[in-house]
């Protein structure tokens, strides 16, 4: 990193999304200052930083702030580049187009039956998210085929754009299949590769040092329920 | 990269009538000067062709580069942008990090808290209809202030985010119409209203952009589907 190059990142420990900003630095082996925000208290910097969600995360880079956990990662990407780290997206611009179409179904299909399952109202919302959960999975099961191409990411030998967009929702669908008693995600019967693709992205070091805490994530959901 | 580049393969893009989505890959498309082929869709009749290249969302734009797709719009813009990359054309996100992060900011703003509840304050009902109408207005006041004084969200030329903000300049006034539901009343919006008809009268734009009154017809026509369809999907929310 260049003299003077500072990085900080406002999150919060228990949210997905910040812990998708906190893989890609990670990966990329970039320094920073991490903020703690009390959601139910935000700081004025987080607010300033962010006036038109007022969410984490925001990655502030030498004051200037970046908001949306995918814009993040593509920033950190393209100001980092392969100086840092290896490069999340790829090189050749269909194989970036497809890197970006896997992370936006994620954030839109998978997220939203994720949120079904663990915020619906009723019995009925919540089952209907179990089944679409349980269909984006099969699809994702296709997508890490295409994407990967035998090797052990989606971003090929190493890890890439979907890995750190996938990678942020282990902890969540976790912390659903501990509170359920079930294996609803990453189940090897259905599942076989994304199964493999858990086992060995949750093995990195890079990824295990930003993970949160199983335990503490059961207290957070058993507080707010 | 030779400033007489042409592309290797054929384009092909997958389009149906009065899509503001497939719209977007047009202009990207002209702007960059790439020749392509219209294949139209009728999506009440998918292809064949439509369904092998899109399983996942089955809808359009689908654009066909070498034999290969790419899928959702503003994913194929980008791609566009990069793939067609000419010295001599114009960018349509910026060369700097900085800005490419807020034109994607803004674009996905656009998307999700200003053409979501837009499309929905058209064909719902009641509470939910105010308040999906209350969230579009709320949008459409922090766009306006976002162009302050701008020609196009992209500066002095098109780009990314007026790309994403198509929906706005041509299909809005035409829902509303057709819906009867106001968003933008008379003096609302200044900033956005000069927006909206500079960017309807920009040249390439206009080369792509549907008839008023064909888009009418159309919205007219498929109405109670849209109402019928929003009020299930109000339901599971």
């Amino acid at each position: 990193m260049a003299g003077g190059d500072e990085l900080r990142l406002l999150g919060f420990w228990g949210s997905p999304f910040v812990l998708r900003a906190r893989l890609a630095l990670s990966f990329k082996g970039l320094s920073y200052e991490y903020v703690e925000e009390d959601l139910t208290n935000k700081s004025e910097l987080l607010l300033r930083s962010n006036p038109v969600h007022n969410k984490v995360p925001v990655l502030i880079h030498n004051g200037k702030p970046i908001c949306e956990t995918q814009i993040i990662v593509q920033y950190l990407d393209e100001v980092y580049g392969a100086s840092n780290g290896p490069s999340l997206l790829p090189v050749d611009p269909y194989d970036r187009a497809m890197a970006r179409f896997w992370a936006a179904y994620i954030d839109d299909k998978l997220l939203s039956s994720l949120m079904m399952m663990s915020r619906g109202k009723t019995e009925e919302e919540k089952a209907e998210g179990r089944k679409q959960s349980s269909a984006s999975m099969e699809t994702l099961e296709r997508a890490v085929k295409e994407c990967s191409k035998g090797k052990p990411f989606f971003g090929g030998d190493g890890v890439g754009y979907v890995d750190v967009v996938l990678g942020g929702f282990i902890p969540w669908v976790n912390l659903i299949d501990r509170l359920t008693g079930s294996r609803q995600f990453f189940d090897a019967g259905k599942t076989p590769l994304l199964a493999a693709w858990l086992e060995r992205f949750g093995s990195l070091h890079a990824a295990k040092v930003v993970m949160p805490d199983m335990e503490r994530l059961v207290e957070l959901s058993e507080m707010s329920s | 990269m030779s400033s007489q580049q042409q592309p290797a393969a054929p384009v092909k893009l997958i389009t149906a009538f009065g899509s503001p989505f497939a719209h977007r890959v047009e202009v990207a498309l002209t702007l960059k000067g790439v020749p392509y082929e219209l294949v139209v869709e009728d999506l009440a009749n998918k292809s064949e062709l439509l369904l092998a290249h899109n399983p996942v969302h089955q809808s359009v734009p689908v654009l066909l580069h070498g034999g290969r797709a790419v899928c959702e719009s503003l994913v194929i813009v980008e791609y566009v942008d990069e793939a067609f990359h000419q010295a001599t054309a114009p960018r349509i996100l910026p060369a700097d990090p900085y800005h490419r992060a807020t034109a994607r900011f803004w674009a996905d703003f656009i998307a999700n808290k200003c053409l979501k509840p837009m499309w929905l304050s058209m064909w719902a009902e009641g509470e939910a209809q105010a308040r999906f109408a209350r969230e579009t207005k709320e949008s459409l006041g922090v766009l306006d202030a976002q162009l302050e004084g701008k020609r196009f969200f992209g500066g002095d030329a098109l780009g990314f985010v007026d790309l994403a903000a198509c929906t706005l300049a041509r299909w809005l006034g035409v829902l509303e119409e057709v819906a009867g539901v106001r968003l933008m009343a008379d003096g609302e919006y200044p900033a956005l209203r000069r927006w909206a008809k500079e960017y309807v009268s920009d040249e390439v734009v206009r080369r792509s952009l549907p008839d008023r009154d064909e888009l009418a017809a159309f919205f007219a026509a498929n109405k109670e589907r849209y109402r019928s369809r929003v009020r299930e999907a109000v339901q599971q929310q």
